[in-house]
């Protein structure tokens, strides 16, 4: 960038020391002062003043013209090219004439060195090919080679001997499941490492789920239990720990050697962490952002809260490994509930803040030698997958472990932050069409811009265009004006085919006043 | 008997195999040893394969000059001041005359400078002149040889024809006074006035420890193609295009300003060295001059250079095959610059990438502070030993005279 500078810098004071050198010329020849010079003087004169009529510099044009007939052929360019020097005639340049440059510059074919170079000094064309544009097929070619340099990187630079990775993903079938699912098996299908997926459904195996993970053509293993995903966060969190369990046994009994970590359906999962989690030698952690949102934008009380500790506390809420000064693993950094406590949600469609527990599952990662019945090495501070079942419920696999001190803090002792977690689900009566093909087609067609859906909920105030009469506007925003349910102010459209619910009896009559 | 006609077989079979994997291994190495067509050279150590007098000029050829500018410390011609520091104390210089193989002149002729920074060259040879009269007058050992076994520094845009502008450097030519020295330059162009047989190409000077602060993670994936960065049209000296880079680098403009491959611009990003260690390839295009930077920061980068610029000799060109470092291609081949670089197979790529990745290439490409062993210092005079023992023909007889001392424009005789 400097160097850069300079060389602009450079050629930009060429003009400068140019009419330095003049002077210093003409005083060193003085004994030449004759006839060839005067001349030379007044045709520079003539060439000035017919530069500053036209515009450019007219002398260079002339020169151009009159010496390249005698120049060698490098110099100009057959039909295929266009010739970008020859639009000379067609440019309007700078006024400035720069006219001592030119009696010097095109003498193309006297600065030839004798020895036979092929490069020649002056002035060349610019070559610009009939079809400037990327070729795609080049394109490709370049992308294959890149592919092929990064892997190449990675095996000199990256992780030595990669281990499989086990992903662990309990889900079950509802509307939002397409969404996280995807998301997930994007991530995985990114994960440069031999992989198994091991999905685990409740309500038993469907063929929704299983024609979406069969999209992502790795090795996959579902598996389904009987049980039916609850209503309540709370057992919903009680039902996930077991089916994670259940995928452990899997990993037992198929004696799958590798990495096992938690990739829950609505989690965002970077690519680093794959990278990092190949560190780990039996059983590590990794610190987890929490977007624990609120969808209730009145919940004036919580907003304040941040405002309180925006300074000093992060934004975002991570759970993870806590390090000392000398990155050995000294406790734990929970999510803190209190500030949640009473308003947090209770059912899965509720629109409150949904909290994780203490210590997330997905920041986790262990070995899956950890989970074998019988190996050589392995650790006796690890409890048996077996003792487990008995207990009620498993916060975190935390429980595997006898002694949590032999925890690896992995992402620079947790200062790293390579996953976050979030929920977000629809209402539990929430319909979507199975497989998400709409069929039979839609009945009902209204042109879009004359009337709104008819089951649609009322818009939001700030929304609303004076369609209806002033009457209604009012109307409405006295409503949003008063109402502070939650409810009344819903913002997810779910088509519905059967009649809307009657969520307000205000809004309902407004409902009848349009139809 | 048969069993061991099978034991031998099978002891050929694993020798065989183990072989096959000690090649793979090998190939899996990040590094790959360099050796040019004066064999592997680049890890010679000068000291005790030559010796070196230093004259010693008054000041106003050299600290004075510094003292009054001392930009000339961080400039790409800064070569010149740091041999003479190097060479002051590095164990290859004697104090005696009479053993040294080698006679090393300091004068600073590139730090002139403008304003913006640049060096006029226009005392320089003025200067360069009154240095050898002082030399010639005051030690026999010119006079001796005229020149043969001294060598010069001249890092200048077109080495010793001290000029700025082709076409006015070749007209001058080379200084008469320095026709039979060893000139060490960064300037190098086949079949060209300005570069004599015999000089030394030098690459011009980086800051080390500028480049070394920009390190980014070796395993950052390359995922750039193409990277540059500079000017395609220099529009306050050359607005019509066509004379500037004699017009490859408006051509590489032209062709692939929406290539998506092809990340060149005239931005000056701050990240400018992180992007080059994110990039395959660097392209290195002829400016006023064929040499430029860019070539030591793709080196240092591991970006392979990519040199648009017909002839060019490039630095400490015996002992680094650039060739199989670097992509060369002609200028009239740069509207297919894409083509020829996108079917370049990959095992040419790893290969040049190892090459690159070797620590004494890049070691070879920097004037660190202090010196240490295979930089550019030391490349220098592995190859002012490798010209070693003179002929014996450079010893002039008493009398003879071979430099003309009044050739040259008139300008260049008057004294500095």
């Amino acid at each position: 960038m400097k160097l850069s500078a300079l060389h602009q810098s450079y050629l930009s004071r060429r003009s400068n020391s140019f009419r330095g050198s003049a002077p210093l010329d003409s005083s060193s020849d003085s004994a030449i002062k004759s006839p060839a010079a005067v001349f030379w003087l007044v045709l520079h004169g003539l060439c000035c003043l017919i530069s500053l009529v036209l515009g450019y510099r007219f002398s260079r044009l002339v020169f151009f013209f009159i010496f390249s007939t005698s120049a060698t052929t490098t110099n100009f360019y057959t039909a295929p090219f266009r010739n970008a020097a020859t639009d000379l005639a067609t440019t309007v340049l700078s006024s400035n004439p720069m006219v001592t440059n030119n009696v010097e510059v095109p003498v193309a074919n006297k600065t030839t060195p004798s020895t036979n170079s092929r490069v020649v000094v002056g002035r060349h064309g610019i070559l610009i090919r009939p079809w400037p544009h990327p070729n795609p097929t080049e394109v490709m070619k370049a992308h294959r080679l890149i592919e092929r340099v990064q892997k190449e990187q990675r095996a000199h630079f990256g992780v030595k001997n990669p281990r499989t990775v086990i992903a662990v993903t309990p889900t079950y079938v509802r509307t939002f499941q397409t969404l996280h699912l995807t998301g997930v098996m994007h991530s995985l299908m990114l994960v440069p490492y031999d992989l198994v997926w091991i999905v685990v459904e409740a309500g038993g195996v469907t063929n929704e789920t299983a024609s979406l993970i069969a999209k992502s053509q790795l090795r996959t293993v579902h598996v389904g239990i009987k049980q039916r995903m609850p209503n309540s966060w709370e057992e919903r969190h009680k039902l996930e720990a077991k089916m994670r369990l259940r995928a452990l046994r899997v990993v037992r009994e198929e004696k799958l050697d590798g990495i096992v970590m938690f990739a829950d359906d609505s989690n965002m999962h970077s690519m680093e962490l794959f990278d990092e989690i190949q560190n780990v030698k039996w059983f590590g952690a990794v610190s987890v952002g929490i977007l624990a949102h609120s969808e209730d934008p009145d919940d004036s009380s919580l907003t304040a809260k941040e405002k309180e500790d925006g300074a000093g506390s992060s934004p975002v809420p991570v759970q993870g490994p806590a390090c000392n000064a000398s990155n050995k693993l000294v406790g734990w950094h929970t999510f803190n509930s209190l500030p949640y406590a009473g308003k947090s949600a209770t059912y899965i469609d509720d629109r409150a803040t949904v909290l994780p527990r203490k210590l997330e599952w997905a920041g986790f990662v262990l070995s899956s030698r950890l989970l074998w019945k019988e190996t050589e090495d392995k650790p006796e501070w690890v409890n048996d997958l077996d003792l487990l079942d008995k207990v009620e419920d498993i916060e975190s696999p935390l429980s595997l472990l006898k002694d949590h001190s032999v925890v690896e803090p992995l992402g620079s002792c947790g200062r790293q932050v390579l996953i976050w977690w979030l929920r977000v689900e629809a209402r539990a009566d929430s319909k979507f069409p199975p497989r998400w093909i709409i069929d039979p087609p839609l009945e009902i067609t209204v042109p879009s811009k004359h009337t709104p859906w008819p089951d649609a909920p009322p818009e939001l105030p700030s929304t609303e265009k004076v369609v209806m009469g002033v009457q209604e506007q009012e109307h409405t925003v006295k409503h949003t004006a008063k109402t502070r349910t939650p409810r009344s102010r819903r913002s997810s459209r779910s088509k519905r085919k059967h009649e809307a619910k009657v969520i307000d009896p205000q809004i309902s009559s407004r409902h009848s006043e349009q139809n | 008997m048969k069993i061991w006609r099978w034991i031998l077989v099978g002891l050929v079979c694993t020798a065989f195999v183990l072989r096959i994997g000690a090649v793979e291994l090998g190939r899996r190495q990040p590094t790959e040893r360099i050796s040019g067509s004066a064999g592997d050279v680049l890890e010679d150590d000068p000291v005790g394969r030559l010796k070196v007098f230093v004259y010693e000029l008054p000041s106003k050829y050299n600290k004075k000059i510094l003292q009054k500018d001392s930009r000339c410390l961080t400039h790409m011609f800064a070569a010149e001041i740091f041999m003479h520091r190097f060479l002051l104390s590095s164990p290859v210089r004697t104090l005696n005359p009479e053993e040294a193989d080698w006679f090393y002149t300091p004068v600073y002729t590139t730090c002139d400078l403008t304003p913006n920074g640049l060096p006029l060259p226009f005392k320089s040879p003025r200067m360069m002149r009154s240095a050898i009269q002082l030399i010639s007058s005051n030690w026999p050992y010119w006079n001796r040889t005229e020149g043969a076994d001294h060598f010069f520094v001249v890092p200048h845009d077109f080495g010793a024809c001290f000029h700025y502008q082709e076409a006015k450097a070749i007209e001058r030519g080379i200084l008469p006074l320095l026709q039979r020295a060893t000139l060490v330059q960064t300037f190098g162009q086949r079949n060209h006035v300005c570069l004599k047989e015999g000089s030394i190409t030098v690459p011009p000077y980086a800051p080390p420890q500028k480049m070394q602060t920009h390190l980014i993670p070796e395993k950052t994936p390359r995922s750039i193609f193409v990277y540059f960065r500079g000017l395609f049209y220099d529009v306050g000296n050359d607005p019509e295009g066509g004379y500037y880079a004699r017009g490859a680098r408006a051509a590489v403009w032209e062709n692939f300003k929406d290539n998506p491959l092809f990340d060149i611009s005239t931005e000056h990003p701050t990240t400018y060295y992180e992007d080059m260690q994110r990039a395959v390839f660097c392209l290195c295009p002829l400016g006023w001059a064929p040499w430029s930077p860019r070539l030591v920061e793709a080196v240092i980068f591991g970006c392979i250079p990519v040199i648009i610029a017909d002839d060019i000799v490039l630095p400490f060109a015996d002992a680094i095959p650039w060739e199989e470092i670097g992509v060369f291609v002609d200028e009239k081949d740069v509207p297919n610059l894409d083509t020829i670089l996108t079917s370049i197979p990959p095992e040419v790529i790893l290969r040049k990438q190892r090459l690159l990745a070797n620590p004494s290439m890049k070691q070879a490409m920097l004037f660190p502070q202090p010196a240490q062993p295979g930089d550019a210092f030391h490349q220098v005079l592995n190859g002012l030993a490798r010209k070693l023992p003179h002929d014996r023909s450079i010893y002039l007889k008493p009398g003879e005279k071979i430099l003309n001392w009044t050739a040259g424009p008139v300008g260049d005789l008057k004294p500095w």
